[in-house]
């Protein structure tokens, strides 16, 4: 799955720890940067990689959040409906999201351009409503009209 | 008032602004001037207290660490901030991120440790970048690496990204993150200076505990304890968020009162309605009612009075409207769904008291359910692995003692027959695969 040149990177990152292992989470990451997920066969090729048993990547990786276990949306939105944003109108724009897209959560629309999630607190409670965008950028403040700005841009972008 | 971290200098973001305002003299001081002991000492006077929400002093935290020892040590600064209400260690690798940088190698120098690592929660991609950068500049400009600042100490730093989970926050499960495995807490003891990281002697501080380092080397620890309430001094990050007219980051004085805060500094609570309850320091610690609120000084030791704690000082505001059923119930479901599922009284217990409480909400409850809420949550807290299980207990056990009127008020008069269900639950134990 690596180039030559990624492959270079994770030596460089499993000299940073005491033990190869702790490169797991990294090499995640890298995984799912290049695939949009983390299938079975990643997670095979990522223990072999490390050295590690298949079943101890799987507990690693089901453990995380931010890890995907299935495709998602070539524009994945995480709506925080957490306390601070619930009480500044999480839960109305997760809702309002859901119906413009006509999806819920765990689901794709059908030209495979958005999936949807609630997600924690983002760290982002003084400017709520909030949404994160494929484990990244952050939109804030936001409202109905913005959000429907945002799904006009995301639609342009492809 | 007093300025520590968020200090009004346009660009300070950058290292020559940075410089320019006397950075990195704080380490050159101590590289040239200190030995590590006297470091260590000078950050016990100034009273420094942790800002992860546990408020341990910090100088006494270090000296627990072994000084003669042929094994290596570590520093893991905690940068998961994931604490609904909580957004402050954000603002620093903003606003500040070279005084956090130089306070982290301070803190190797005290310490005699040679690797540390920035633990940052994986949502903020945005500023890993940021501190990547910073740390690329000054691995460039030779404050990082080998012969730090041409001394004879060297030292790396590394960023870990995690990967969404609030649990990563708990030192010890930051460590098991940083080895690879998933997040899962640890016994102690033995405590992290004696068997940390790989079973090496390690220390874990909060980003804000220390970016307050720098200061205290250049203004004297004694200038610190003076700075705001003795018992806590110095000054915090308070976040606030909620039913606010201005929300953000505001840097103030330990002990300066609530509602100072409130209506001073963040123009009081928003639509130009009357204050009903405020959460003080994060979703975890219990809330406050509006005549507690009214009295309230912010900082640890003062809030013991209203049986509530500091914790990240992020302040949630909520209005005379606010449906705080509602607001237990989405507390609750968060630690419900960041439970590690490794302790029975945090992993079902969590589970128990949601769908307690979804039955409220559902107009099924019955006037025994608010002691039996009570009575879960008695039975989490202190049974547990780690401090997860007290902060989802905090929260259930005190918003129904505080405002048990309003909680008996969503409770029909007439009981209602229910099934009897069992089920084991935890999140983070599901098989996604199937
Ligand atoms: C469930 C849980 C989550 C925590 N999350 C964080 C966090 O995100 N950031 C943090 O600095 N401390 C967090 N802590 C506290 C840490 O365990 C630890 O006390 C702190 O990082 C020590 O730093 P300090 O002494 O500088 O405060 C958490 C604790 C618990 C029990
Ligand atoms: S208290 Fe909860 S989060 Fe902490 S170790 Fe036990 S199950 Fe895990
Ligand atoms: S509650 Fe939504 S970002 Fe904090």
């Amino acid at each position: 799955m690596f180039s030559e040149a990624e492959l270079i990177e994770i030596e460089k990152i499993k000299k940073r720890y005491e033990s190869p292992q702790s490169s797991l989470l990294p090499v995640l990451w890298m995984i799912q940067e290049k695939e949009g997920w983390i299938s079975k066969d990643s997670m095979s090729y990522a223990a072999e990689l490390l050295n590690i048993p298949y079943e101890y990547v799987l507990g690693v990786v089901s453990f995380y959040t931010m890890f995907f276990k299935k495709p998602k949306g070539k524009f994945h939105l995480q709506i925080c409906t957490n306390v601070s944003c619930m009480l500044r109108g999480g839960y109305e724009l997760y809702k309002y999201a859901c119906k413009k897209l006509g999806i819920n959560k765990e689901e794709i629309t059908s030209d495979g351009m958005f999936s949807i999630e609630e997600v924690e607190c983002l760290g982002s409670c003084a400017t709520a409503p909030m949404m994160q965008v494929n484990n990244k950028e952050y939109f804030e403040n936001l409202t109905f009209e913005k959000f429907d700005e945002l799904i006009e841009k995301f639609k342009k972008e492809i | 008032m007093t300025k520590i971290i968020l200090k009004d200098i346009d660009d300070l973001n950058t290292l020559e602004v940075y410089e320019a305002n006397g950075g990195f003299s704080a380490l050159k001081k101590v590289l040239k001037e200190m030995k590590a002991d006297e470091v260590i000492e000078e950050v016990k006077k100034s009273g420094l207290r942790g800002r992860g929400g546990a408020c341990f002093p910090t100088g006494l935290k270090w000296s627990f660490m072994p000084k003669v020892t042929d094994k290596p040590k570590f520093l893991c600064c905690n940068g998961d901030e994931s604490e609904p209400g909580s957004f402050k260690d954000r603002e620093i690798f903003e606003r500040n991120p070279y005084q956090f940088l130089e306070g982290t190698l301070i803190a190797c120098y005290a310490m005699g440790i040679k690797t540390a690592y920035i633990y940052i929660r994986g949502e903020y991609y945005r500023w890993i970048n940021i501190i990547e950068e910073c740390i690329n500049q000054l691995y460039k400009k030779g404050y990082i690496g080998k012969n730090v600042a041409g001394s004879s100490f060297s030292t790396d730093i590394y960023i870990h990204k995690g990967a969404g989970a609030y649990i990563c926050g708990e030192e010890s499960a930051l460590m098991s993150s940083i080895e690879g495995q998933r997040g899962y807490p640890r016994v102690k003891p033995p405590f992290p200076a004696q068997f940390g990281l790989w079973g090496y002697p390690t220390t874990i501080n909060n980003i804000e505990t220390i970016t307050n380092i720098p200061e205290i080397i250049n203004r004297g620890s004694k200038w610190f304890a003076s700075v705001g309430e003795p018992k806590h001094p110095g000054t915090l990050l308070f976040g606030i968020s909620g039913h606010i007219n201005k929300p953000g980051v505001y840097e103030l004085e330990t002990g300066t009162p609530l509602m100072t805060i409130i209506n001073e500094y963040c123009g009081g609570v928003w639509r130009g309605k009357s204050l009903k309850a405020v959460i003080p320091g994060g979703s975890s610690v219990p809330p406050l009612t509006r005549d507690e609120a009214l009295k309230a000084k912010m900082d640890s030791e003062s809030l013991k009075e209203f049986n509530s704690a500091i914790g990240t000082a992020g302040i949630i505001v909520m209005d005379q409207d606010t449906d705080l059923l509602e607001v237990l119930t989405r507390i609750t479901y968060f630690y419900f769904h960041e439970s590690c599922g490794q302790c029975t009284p945090c992993r079902e217990g969590c589970g128990w008291m949601l769908r307690i409480l979804r039955r409220i909400s559902e107009g099924k409850g019955r006037m025994s359910d608010l002691d039996l809420l009570i009575s879960v949550a008695d039975n989490i807290e202190g049974n547990t692995i780690c401090a997860l299980g007290d902060a989802a207990a905090w929260p259930v056990k005190w918003t129904i003692r505080k405002f048990r009127g309003e909680f008996e008020s969503k409770i029909q008069k007439e009981e209602i027959e229910l099934p009897n269900i069992n089920k084991v639950h935890s999140i983070r134990h599901t098989d996604y695969y199937t």
